[in-house]
C-alpha cells in the first residue's frame, strides 16, 4: 500500500494508517461485498452450482489481512473468505474462476467448490470442506516457520461453528506448547448454518478458550475495520517478535444465507436480519471515513464504480473462459513426474 | 553390510535420511525418548528438541501439523505410536493429506511420511494389533507400504521420506525383532509399488505381505517337503500402488492363486488383489481363487489362545493350500 499522509482525528484512532490504506481497505470490502452479491446473483440466473459469500464479514477480514504481508504470511481460509483472499491480492478474476469452475482456474481448475481458495503465490492453502480440517494445517506452517528462523505468520479462519471440532483444540494446545507465530481468526457470525452460537458453545466468548491453552485470546468488534485491524496488528507482531499465537474473535453478522442452497428464514427474523444490517462493517467504516473528511460523495461513487466495472470484467471473462478438459479429472492424484 | 533387526533399520533409515536432508523432522508421541518401539533411539540427541519433536497427545495434530510444515519446507516424518490409534487422524488423512494436490489441480503437495507400527500377534489386545492397509489403500493420492524385513523397512522408508506424495509407511510390530538380517550399510532405496517373490513355485501363486509372508514362506517349505506342490510367494511390500503385472505374471504361469492377508477377511485388502485376478486374469485359472484372513471379529482378542485362533499361521496357510492344491 501507498503511504500517504496519515489521517489524525480527536476522536477516531486510525491505527497509524494512511489515509491512501483506509481507502484501500475501504475498496477492498466494497469489493469483497460486490463479488458476494455477484456471485449470488450469477446462482440465481443458473450460472453456478453453489455459492458462499462474505457479505457482512469485510471488516474482520480485510482488518485481518491488512495487517498481514501478502506472499510472506500464510492464510489458511474457510469458505467465507472472499473478502479475504481479495484484500490478499487475488484479483476478482480468479474468483469467479472458481465460480464457474473453468479450467483455468487458479483455485483448483475446477476440482473443488467455488470458495475454497488457493493460490501458492499468495500462500492462501487450499481448503477442505470439513469444518476447521485446515486449522492444524496454519500450525504446521508456523511450526516450520520458527524452525527455520524465518518471521512468518499463519493465519486461520473458521466461524463460530468451526469453534467446535476437535481439529481446533488439538491445534490450539499445539501451537501453545510449541509456541507458533499463528492467528486462531474466529470470524463470529452467531449462526452455524442455522444452529445459532448458544447451542454451539456454553460461553459468551469463545476467545477465553485461549487461556486453557496459554495464549491471549481476543473479543473484537468486527464490524469495526479499525478495531479488528488493531487486534491483528498485535497479534502480528506478537507472532513476529516470538511470542506465539493469538486467539482474536471477532464478533460480526452474515447478512446473506449460508449458501445459496440455505433458506435463513427458517433460522432468523427479519428484525433480526434489519438490526444487524444497520451495524453493517461498510456503512459503519464509511462514516467514519466522511468524519475524518477522507471521503467524500463523489470519492465514493468513483470507488463503487471502480468495484463494478472489476466486478463487471472479471464476469464477462470467467464466463466465456473453457471448461476443464474432461481427461483433467484424472490428472494431479498424484505429483507428475517431469 | 551390517546385521540390523527391522526397528533397527527403521532407525538408520531415519537417521541417514535426517543427515542426509536438514529439512527432515520426525514429531509423534514419545520420539523424543526414543519411542516405545525405540525407532527414535538417540536421535533427539543427535538433531535437537525441533527435529525429533515431542508432540501432544493427538493425532489429527500430529497430521495436520506435518502437512502445514510440509507446505513451508519441512519434511515430516509423523509417527502414530501404534496403527490402532491413527483413526482420530483419519480425516486428517483421507480428507486432507491425500485430497491436497488433487483438489489444488496440482499446486500444492505435502510431501508428509506417515509410519506407524501395525499388525496382531504380540498379545495386543483389540487396539495394540490392527491392521489398517486397507481403509487407506482405498484412498487415492496416497501410498501405502507395508514392510515386515529389515532391508525392505529401510529401502521403503527412505523412497516414502523421498517421494513427493504423502506415504504411509506400515511397519509390522512382530517382525521389529523377529529375525536380523545382513542389510547393506551404504545408501539405498526400493522402489513402491514393486513386489518382491520370496520363493519360487509352479503349482500355486500365493500373493501376501506383512508379517503373512513369514508365514506363508513357512507353510509352503513344509507343503513342498510333505506333498511336493510347489508354491510361489509373493510379498506384495506396496498395497497402493500394488504390483498387478508382477501378481498377474506369477498367476499366468500356475492357474492357481491363495491370497493371504492378516485383516479381517470382508473388505481386506486381498479382496482387491482377488478381484483383480478375477477380472483380469480369468483365462489362466484352474480354480477359483481362495483367501486365508482373519474372521470377522475385532483384531485381535488378548487371551493367547483367542488371539491364536483367528489370526492365520502356518498351518491354516498349509490348509489353503492343500485345498486349493486338491482342486
Amino acid at each position: 500500500m501507498a503511504r500517504g499522509r496519515v489521517v489524525t482525528s480527536e476522536k477516531i484512532d486510525t491505527v497509524g494508517l494512511s489515509e491512501d490504506q483506509l481507502l484501500d481497505i475501504y475498496y477492498k470490502m466494497k469489493l469483497g461485498r460486490a463479488m458476494g452479491e455477484r456471485q449470488r446473483l450469477l446462482q440465481r440466473m443458473g450460472k453456478g452450482s453453489i455459492t458462499y459469500s462474505c457479505e457482512g464479514h469485510e471488516g474482520v477480514q480485510v482488518g485481518m489481512a491488512a495487517a498481514m504481508t501478502p506472499g510472506k504470511d500464510w492464510l489458511f481460509p474457510y469458505y467465507r473468505d472472499t473478502a479475504f483472499v481479495l484484500a490478499l491480492g487475488m484479483s476478482p478474476r480468479d474468483v469467479l474462476m472458481s465460480f464457474f469452475a473453468r479450467g483455468g482456474d487458479i483455485n483448483s481448475g475446477g476440482k473443488n467448490m467455488p470458495s475454497h481458495f488457493s493460490s501458492v503465490p499468495l500462500r492462501i492453502v487450499s481448503e477442505g470442506a470439513p469444518v476447521a480440517t485446515q486449522v492444524p494445517h496454519a500450525v504446521g506452517a508456523a511450526l516450520a516457520a520458527k524452525i527455520r528462523g524465518l518471521d512468518e505468520v499463519a493465519v486461520t479462519t473458521f466461524g463460530d461453528g468451526g469453534s467446535s471440532p476437535g481439529d481446533v483444540h488439538e491445534s490450539m494446545n499445539f501451537a501453545g506448547v510449541h509456541k507458533c507465530p499463528v492467528i486462531f481468526l474466529c470470524e463470529f457470525n452467531y449462526f452455524a448454518i442455522s444452529v445459532a452460537s448458544r447451542k454451539q458453545m456454553a460461553v459468551e466468548n469463545v476467545a477465553i478458550r485461549a487461556a486453557g491453552y496459554g495464549f491471549p485470546g481476543v473479543t473484537v468488534d468486527g464490524n469495526d475495520v479499525l478495531a479488528m485491524y488493531r487486534a491483528a496488528k498485535e497479534a502480528v507482531e506478537r507472532a513476529r517478535a516470538g511470542e506465539g499465537a493469538t486467539f482474536i474473535e471477532a464478533k460480526t453478522y452474515r447478512l446473506v444465507p449460508h449458501s445459496s442452497d440455505d433458506d435463513d428464514k427458517r433460522y432468523r427474523t427479519a428484525e433480526a436480519l434489519e438490526a444487524a444490517t444497520k451495524n453493517e462493517p461498510i456503512a459503519r467504516f464509511a462514516e467514519t471515513l466522511r468524519k475524518l473528511g477522507a471521503l467524500d460523495d463523489s470519492k465514493d461513487e468513483e470507488i463503487t464504480a471502480r468495484v463494478k466495472s472489476e466486478v463487471d470484467d472479471a464476469t464477462e471473462w470467467a464466463e466465456t473462459e473453457p471448461n476443464p478438459t474432461p481427461e483433467e479429472a484424472l490428472r494431479h492424484v498424484y505429483v507428475e513426474e517431469k | 553390510m551390517a546385521e540390523r533387526n527391522m526397528i533397527e533399520a527403521v532407525h538408520d533409515a531415519i537417521q541417514e535420511e535426517m543427515r542426509r536432508d536438514p529439512s527432515i523432522i520426525i514429531m509423534g508421541e514419545d520420539v523424543g525418548e526414543g519411542g516405545v518401539f525405540r525407532a527414535t533411539e538417540g536421535l533427539q540427541k543427535e538433531f535437537g528438541e525441533d527435529r525429533v519433536m515431542d508432540t501432544p497427545l493427538a493425532e489429527a495434530a500430529i497430521v495436520g501439523v506435518a502437512l502445514g510444515a510440509s507446505l513451508n519446507g519441512i519434511r515430516p516424518i509423523a509417527e502414530i505410536q501404534f496403527a490402532d490409534f491413527i483413526h482420530p487422524a483419519f480425516d486428517q488423512i483421507v480428507s486432507e493429506v491425500a485430497r491436497l494436490h488433487y483438489r489444488s489441480n496440482g499446486t500444492w503437495t505435502c510431501p508428509v511420511t506417515i509410519r506407524t507400527p501395525y499388525g496382531a500377534g504380540i498379545h495386543g489386545g483389540p487396539y495394540h494389533s490392527q491392521s489398517i492397509e486397507a481403509f487407506y489403500a482405498h484412498v487415492p493420492g496416497l501410498k501405502v507400504v507395508c514392510v515386515a524385513t529389515p532391508y525392505d523397512a529401510k529401502g521403503l522408508l527412505k523412497s516414502a521420506i523421498r517421494d513427493p506424495n504423502p506415504v504411509m509407511v506400515l511397519e509390522h510390530k512382530k517382525a521389529y525383532r523377529l529375525f536380523k538380517q545382513e542389510i547393506p550399510e551404504d545408501d539405498y532405496t526400493i522402489p513402491i509399488g514393486v513386489a518382491e517373490v520370496r520363493r519360487e513355485g509352479t503349482d500355486i501363486s500365493l500373493i501376501t505381505y506383512g508379517m503373512m509372508t513369514h508365514h506363508s514362506l513357512k507353510a509352503a517349505e513344509a507343503i513342498e517337503k510333505e506333498d511336493g506342490t510347489s508354491v510361489e510367494v509373493i510379498d506384495l511390500r506396496s498395497v497402493k500402488p500394488w504390483d498387478k503385472e508382477r501378481v498377474l505374471e506369477s498367476v499366468k504361469k500356475t492357474g492357481k492363486v491363495l491370497v493371504v492377508y492378516e485383516d479381517n477377511i470382508t473388505g481386506g485388502f486381498g479382496a482387491e488383489v482377488s478381484a483383480t485376478i478375477a477380472e483380469e486374469g480369468f483365462d489362466y485359472l484352474d480354480a477359483p481363487i481362495m483367501r486365508v484372513a482373519s474372521p470377522d471379529v475385532p483384531i485381535a482378542p488378548y487371551a493367547g489362545v483367542l488371539e491364536e485362533y483367528i489370526l492365520p499361521n502356518p498351518e491354516k496357510i498349509a490348509e489353503g493350500i492343500r485345498k486349493l492344491a486338491a482342486y
